[in-house]
């Protein structure tokens, strides 16, 4: 069962992915590319999360909190450049 | 004193335990660590916190939790169900100004984040003196009523937790 | 006991699946910058919420290894998310005249904070 379901949820999942994709070459604005990869780095949490069952690992987790970490920074980052020209002051 | 040492001692104990968390594993040691970290934050964050920072009632803001988790699943299926089901050409999206009794900077952060988790809302700025919140609606065929139910079903919670 | 944890984990993974297909869809699909923050912001966060308690619910229920350090991910997940959301929409208000137009009056004496007059940082920037 929980073979299937994580087999499925990994398919879903990469369709997610490759929307997300869709989104980031298509655009049109920068910040239509900044949210693509944002989503995109929360589906690649949700990847490596379902592998992290899939393979009854413990060893995944460090990776998952990593990506939330630097995706949110990143983000928040370049959404900062864009306000206010620099990132720190 | 106590204050001077513990200024947030809710804080304290929820480092501690987010530390206990992180690193999954319940002992003595890793107890004093997260007490120390849970000391430590405080003291050098202190002075982005001018006003405390700290509910009056921390077990009402639990409750007010427990809602808004609520709600962000019913929002999600309301969002799901406008992204897979409606032509997005006929979603009446629009920007509302919710105005603001609120005046402690928490609560306002609180309230524009719990905007953006739920039903049909995202909070997209503050105006610049404080006093009104720029809201985007996903689909609203009736602006004031959604200024109207978040200023009931929230604003008036935080307002009692907060002030 | 352990059937039953592997069947609501299951279902939970499934769930998760699904609403970060509908954010990622609805990303896609809708047609202007504003309209499509919403889905990636809640769907998605909501999504990878079931998935991370589907984790727990494995570890603890059926692989006999109970692990809390999910919900830190999940909890760190949902209070972020508001934040990026609202620093991407303030950056699009503040490039799009567009969008600018179309704001409401703050119906107070000042304007929003984004807008161009109030930008604080502008004679750093150089």
């Amino acid at each position: 069962m929980m073979e299937m379901a994580t087999t499925l949820a990994l398919g879903v999942i990469g369709l997610a992915v490759l929307m997300n994709v869709y989104r980031f070459v298509k655009g049109p604005d920068i910040l239509d590319r900044v949210l693509a990869v944002d989503t995109m780095v929360i589906n690649a949490i949700a990847l490596i999360v379902i592998a992290g069952i899939r393979f009854a690992s413990h060893a995944v987790f460090e990776a998952a909190l990593l990506f939330a970490m630097v995706g949110f920074v990143s983000t928040v980052a370049f959404c900062r450049f864009l306000l206010r020209g620099n990132v720190l002051e | 004193m106590i204050a001077r040492v513990l200024p947030q001692p809710i804080l304290t104990l929820v480092l501690a335990g987010v530390w206990l968390l992180l690193v999954n594993d319940v002992s003595a040691g890793n107890i004093v660590l997260g007490l120390v970290i849970g000391f430590a934050v405080p003291q050098v964050t202190g002075r982005y916190w001018p006003d405390g920072g700290m509910p009056r009632h921390p077990l009402r803001l639990a409750a007010y939790g427990a809602i808004v988790l609520w709600d962000i699943v019913v929002s999600n299926i309301e969002v799901a169900r406008l992204v897979l089901f409606r032509r997005s050409e006929g979603l009446a999206s629009r920007f509302v100004t919710i105005p603001l009794e609120l005046r402690s900077a928490e609560a306002i952060a609180i309230l524009a984040a719990t905007i953006t988790m739920t039903p049909g809302t995202v909070s997209a700025d503050l105006s610049a003196d404080g006093t009104s919140l720029l809201v985007h609606c996903l689909d609203a065929e009736d602006p004031d009523a959604v200024a109207a139910q978040i200023k009931e079903r929230y604003e008036r919670r935080l307002k009692e937790i907060f002030e | 006991m352990a059937l039953v944890a592997e069947a609501l984990a299951a279902a939970l993974i499934v769930l998760g699946a699904f609403f970060l297909f509908v954010g990622s869809f609805g990303l896609a699909k809708l047609p202007d910058m504003m309209r499509r923050l919403h889905a990636p912001t809640k769907a998605t966060t909501l999504g990878i919420g079931f998935t991370l308690i589907a984790s727990m619910v494995w570890f603890g229920g059926v692989a006999g290894d109970p692990s809390f350090h999910e919900l830190m991910i999940t909890l760190f997940l949902f209070l972020t998310a508001p934040v990026t959301a609202q620093m991407i929409s303030k950056a699009h208000i503040l490039r799009s005249a567009q969008t600018q137009a179309e704001l409401p009056p703050t119906g107070g004496d000042a304007a929003w904070a984004t807008l161009p007059r109030d930008r604080t940082g502008e004679d750093k920037a150089g």
